[in-house]
């Protein structure tokens, strides 16, 4: 047994490849030695900035000869199949052997060189190798079939114990040499063997694990920053990068102008890390610090001073250009940099981004007048009483934020203004929303994207905004994804919603709904988003009346921007306040004040937005999308999706909190005993009913049960019609148990008690048991059975009051 | 410490050394020492061809009218271009460093990703921005495409920020600090008053109604070189178009929408050039590189 020593040395791989190219090589190699009946015992893989290499342990030097029996043709077959058994198999007729009228043959393969299966694998790896991106370099990329590379392959050591490989590849031949650190050592270095190739390399400078040169920078950036009294914002990503980028990783400290702290703290640090791949620091007091740390690749001759230097002179640059944006944004008003939104396209199809503000800020308002998003979230609807405070928006109740050096700002738990009353409400959550994307046009932003909203609350408080409005620019994106802060102030609740309805809402009416794993615009975060900010503040948000809010806006965008369509109408659109689209049995309605526009199908409008065609609308899709959103996101929390599916299926129901809250009793019942046993005798009742269906279809009409509104639904049956029989004692307890139980539960269900609907239902449990045990359904009376299947649809629809059982599983 | 000029000098006889022509700069505006002809046409085709030179460039967006000490309107780069890309390419490359003063065993010098593309070329490649001491100061492209066809050798391209590479040489903070020459004639002495001029005529004295219609005009000239076969005075026209796009810009008299359209134009004509100029040289390149097409 001996070891193996790949090395491909090339240019400088890009830092973000390197650890996935070292997988891949050790699984290629790995596969490509398998082909040939090769297994090394281990494989340690290794990576730096100009090399990609491996140790393959324990292989033999020779691979096992294999005797492998191949099945031929039936010996009476005719003579091609035999013909093309021989060819197939090489081998001849006498070496077959008939065994009762099939022939058999064995293939042997001798044993072959492990340094032959190495020096045929490894080109074989090279040229299938998976680069991201790769490229041709030097006289052979003449022609476009010479080798691809991440970057120009320069040399390979392959040696199998001490004995060299050979291999060449385009031109690059293997041998003992390497190259040390590309300043410290750049002459030639003779490996030996496997055994020496990590210290060999380390004495020159280079140490070829990631993982230690990783953990050198943590280690060295700590002890840096701890002989200054900083910590290190710890940041693994940037770690990896250094050491991608690095051979001989020399962490370095160096400091900058406190007076650039002036500078919002996020703007410093993206400016640290991601143009710089600087280490961002921690003062004692967690504040960030006028410091940072940059990586060298070098042990330098004078102690690194004029790395430092270096790089502090072009941090200072990069900084002041920071402070000139921060000063110049500040010199334009929020509402004078959002007028410029009108040259940003937000889609094409639908308008600007300032046509966007504009109906974020619509429906910011209509969420707040409607009552769905209310001044104060966490106090709880019967304390409201307390009397009117007279605090103003002018004098802030939160804190405000000390400068956070480190991930996003935490969401303030308390809402900016407490005690603001809902026309404050309002008036603020509007002039938030038309506020909330100005930041994109402003200089910092266009430098760092990434502070989109934050730098929006920066420019907001300092000219002097109300901290509610501040607060709600800066938030108004979040949550973005799971684990995000969910805001739960109200101004950026209501904007933060206004928001992601009206992009949802948007994309689905220009048929744009993700499809499979294409979702362009992020839809389904923004509809997971909606369903967090819903819950997290118990939200009672009606999602078709929403939806049809949202779609009303669109139009109105549309609208503004076609002329002879608004006069066609007659329509005065300068205020607008009025327009809104409602579901309506008749379909969906376009209303102006209380002039209907339009009735559905279709827009009456196909030359909306620039000539494009707007797709049906179709709320129901986008109802079902949400459906299929709650469900993941449920799933994560541990709800059955089933049970999202039962309560769905009664259609109706389109307030997400309220359906939850059915959900949630719902799964706490079906795991007591009785609700197992009442889920077994629902079944055993659908069961007897779908074979009975022609018999019963009378009263299989679905019971919309307890929809919103919470009207009881008709019953499927008269509480004891037709029954002109002596009745059994466990038919007459039934019906005695359904009638108390019916209107319990549809009772509970409307004023959204759903524990109690539950324990209506499983005070049927018993009966039903019971029932089973000693009624038979299918009796020879056609009366009594017609009565007894009767029954059991009332029983199904008693239940269904609740939930579609059938959809639950078990 | 090298001045300015000596900068170049040392370049020029650094890079003619290994076998580089020296050319002068193109006598024409451009935005990047790419668009000279000797490196997008020369990068084309399948002889040898090693070359450096200095080429002004203009990029009339990033005038500040001579107030900021880092953003210049027009500005030097040191552009080297050598095909087939040399083996030890980032040797040589480091050599120069070297020549110019910086110890690579006190600054650090670092090969960071950095892919280059260029649609109004209808060109790409892969290589680096070299960081001294977290400074960019050289691009180190490996061309993979130009004018929409494959480089067939690929070369390799260096391109020196000379201002910024002299600055950090220097040790001062603002551009117009730089000596130029050793006789105490700064780099403010030579160009300050150019850049407070040219930014206000970039950003506000500019006749855009002639500028459009010099736009216009280039592609007309252009489709007639093409016309006639003269692929290097069509490729002058796209390098004219594609200054005057960039005026416009600066003026903002460009709508989002435009801006694409504009773009398109340029890349066609650059593109367009490429195509004739390959076609114009095809049967010497395939008689003198058998087995050779484009």
């Amino acid at each position: 047994m001996t070891d193996f020593l790949l090395e491909l040395r090339c240019e400088e791989i890009p830092a973000r490849m390197q650890l996935k190219a070292s997988d891949d090589l050790a699984r290629l190699f790995t596969e490509e030695l398998a082909k040939a009946g090769l297994k090394p015992a281990a494989i340690d893989s290794f990576v730096t900035p100009r090399r990609l290499a491996l140790i393959a342990r324990g292989l033999p030097l020779e691979t096992a000869a294999v005797s492998e029996e191949h099945k031929g043709p039936r010996t009476s077959a005719p003579a091609q199949a035999l013909d093309g058994f021989l060819r197939k198999t090489g081998l001849t007729q006498d070496q077959l052997e008939d065994r009762d009228g099939v022939w058999f043959g064995v293939v042997s393969k001798p044993g072959r060189a492990t340094a032959d299966v190495l020096a045929q694998a490894v080109p074989l790896v090279v040229r299938a190798f998976p680069w991201p991106k790769s490229m041709r370099w030097g006289a052979a990329s003449q022609t476009t079939e010479s080798l691809r590379w991440v970057r120009p392959l320069q040399g390979i050591v392959a040696i199998l114990g001490e004995q060299l490989v050979d291999i060449e590849i385009e031109g690059v031949r293997s041998g003992y040499a390497t190259l040390g650190h590309r300043f410290h050592h750049p002459g030639e270095i003779t490996i030996g063997s496997a055994q020496d190739y990590v210290e060999k390399l380390r004495a020159c400078h280079v140490i070829v694990s990631a993982s230690e040169r990783q953990a050198i920078i943590a280690e060295r950036a700590a002890q840096a920053a701890a002989a200054h009294g900083y910590t290190v914002i710890e940041d693994k990503g940037l770690v990896a990068e250094n050491a991608g980028l690095t051979e001989w990783p020399v962490p370095l400290l160096g400091d900058f102008d406190p007076a650039f702290l002036e500078v919002p703290p996020e703007v410093i640090q993206l400016t640290l890390r991601i143009n710089q791949k600087y280490f961002v620091l921690r003062d004692g007091e967690g504040k960030l610090a006028p410091a940072f740390i940059c990586t060298a690749n070098i042990e330098a001759k004078d102690g690194g001073a004029a790395i430092i230097a270096g790089n502090r002179k072009v941090l200072a640059a990069r900084l002041s250009d920071a402070r000139f944006f921060w000063e110049q944004d500040k010199k334009t008003r929020l509402e004078d940099h959002a007028r410029k939104l009108e040259r940003i396209t937000f889609h094409e199809k639908l308008g600007t981004v300032a046509d966007k503000v504009e109906r974020v800020a619509k429906l910011a308002r209509w969420l707040v007048e409607e009552g769905i998003v209310k001044p104060s979230p966490t106090v709880a609807p019967a304390l409201t009483v307390t009397p009117a405070l007279t605090v103003t928006p002018a004098t802030p109740v939160t804190p405000a934020k000390a400068g956070v050096a480190g991930g996003s700002a935490p969401t303030p738990e308390m809402p900016a203004v407490a005690g603001m009353t809902k026309e404050e409400l309002t008036d603020l959550a509007e002039q938030a929303a038309r506020l909330c994307k100005a930041d994109l046009v402003t200089e910092m932003v266009g430098e760092f994207p990434e502070l989109q909203g934050i730098m929006g609350g920066y420019y907001a408080r300092a000219e002097g905004l109300p901290d509610a409005v501040a607060d709600a620019i800066r938030d108004h994106y979040k949550p973005v994804g799971q684990g995000d802060d969910v805001p739960t102030a109200p101004v950026t609740v209501a904007v933060s919603l206004a928001d992601k309805l009206d992009t949802l809402c948007g994309f689905f009416l220009i048929n744009e709904a993700p499809t499979g794993s294409r979702d362009p615009f992020a839809l389904r975060r923004a509809a997971l988003s909606i369903l967090s900010l819903l819950n997290r503040s118990d939200l009672r948000l009606p999602l078709n009346k929403a939806l049809g809010q949202s779609e009303g806006t669109h139009f109105l965008t549309a609208l503004m921007g076609d002329i002879d369509w608004h006069s066609k109408y007659g329509l005065e659109v300068e205020d607008d306040r009025n327009f809104r689209v409602e579901y309506e049995k008749r379909g969906r309605i376009l209303y102006y004040g209380d002039k209907v526009i339009d009735v559905t199908p279709g827009p009456p409008v196909s030359a909306l937005y620039n000539g494009v065609d707007w797709d049906e609308p179709d709320a129901a899709s986008l109802l079902d999308f949400f459906a299929d959103r709650l469900k993941v996101q449920q799933r994560e929390a541990g709800v059955r999706h089933d049970l999202i599916d039962a309560v769905f299926a009664l259609g109706g129901e389109d307030d997400l909190v309220r359906l939850l809250a059915r959900v949630h009793a719902l799964q706490s019942f079906v795991a007591t005993d009785d609700g197992a046993n009442l889920l077994a005798g629902y079944k055993r009742a659908a069961n007897i009913l779908k074979k009975d269906a022609p018999a019963t279809a009378t009263s299989v009409t679905p019971a919309k049960a307890g929809v919103a509104g919470g009207d009881a639904p008709p019953l499927a049956m008269p509480a004891s019609a037709g029954m002109t029989y002596e009745k059994e004692p466990a038919e007459a307890a039934l019906i005695v148990a359904l009638d108390a139980a019916e209107p319990r539960a549809a009772q509970a269900v409307a004023d959204e008690r759903f524990e109690e609907a539950m324990a209506a239902l499983a005070t049927l449990r018993a009966p039903i048991d019971a029932f089973f045990e000693t009624v038979t359904v299918n009796d020879a009376d056609p009366a009594k059975r017609a009565a007894r299947l009767a029954l059991l649809a009332r029983v199904r629809d008693a239940v269904h009051n609740v939930a579609d059982f059938s959809k639950i599983a078990g | 410490m090298l001045s300015f000029q000596d900068l170049i000098l040392t370049l020029h006889a650094y890079w003619g050394k290994q076998g580089c022509v020296i050319l002068q700069p193109l006598d024409m505006e451009v935005g990047a020492g790419t668009f000279h002809p000797a490196t997008t046409l020369r990068a084309l085709g399948p002889n040898a061809w090693n070359a450096a030179y200095v080429q002004p460039s203009r990029r009339p967006t990033d005038g500040r009218y001579g107030e900021n000490p880092n953003r210049l309107q027009h500005y030097y780069q040191y552009q080297v271009i050598m095909k087939p890309s040399p083996a030890n390419l980032q040797e040589l490359y480091l050599g120069s460093l070297v020549e110019i003063g910086i110890d690579p065993l006190v600054h650090d010098i670092r090969f960071v990703e950095d892919d280059w593309e260029s649609p109004t070329l209808g060109a790409w490649g892969l290589g680096w921005e070299v960081w001294c001491d977290g400074m960019e100061v050289t691009q180190f492209t490996y061309f993979q495409q130009m004018g929409g066809y494959d480089c067939k050798p690929v070369a390799g391209e260096l391109t020196y920020g000379l201002e910024r590479l002299a600055m950090y040489i220097q040790g001062v903070d603002s551009v117009y600090d730089l000596k130029f020459n050793d006789a105490g004639v700064t780099y403010g002495d030579v160009f300050h008053e150019n850049e407070r001029q040219m930014s206000k005529w970039n950003f506000e004295v500019a006749d855009t109604e002639k500028l459009f219609r010099w736009f216009k005009d280039c592609k007309a000239e252009y489709d007639q070189c093409i016309a006639n076969d003269v692929p290097l005075a069509a490729f002058e026209q796209a390098i004219k178009a594609s200054h005057t796009f960039n005026l416009l810009q600066a003026r903002g008299v460009i709508s989002v929408q435009e801006r694409a359209s504009y773009m398109g134009q340029v890349r066609d004509m650059a593109k367009g050039s490429c195509e004739a100029w390959i076609a114009s040289n095809a049967d010497d390149w395939s008689e003198k590189f058998p087995g050779w097409t484009a």
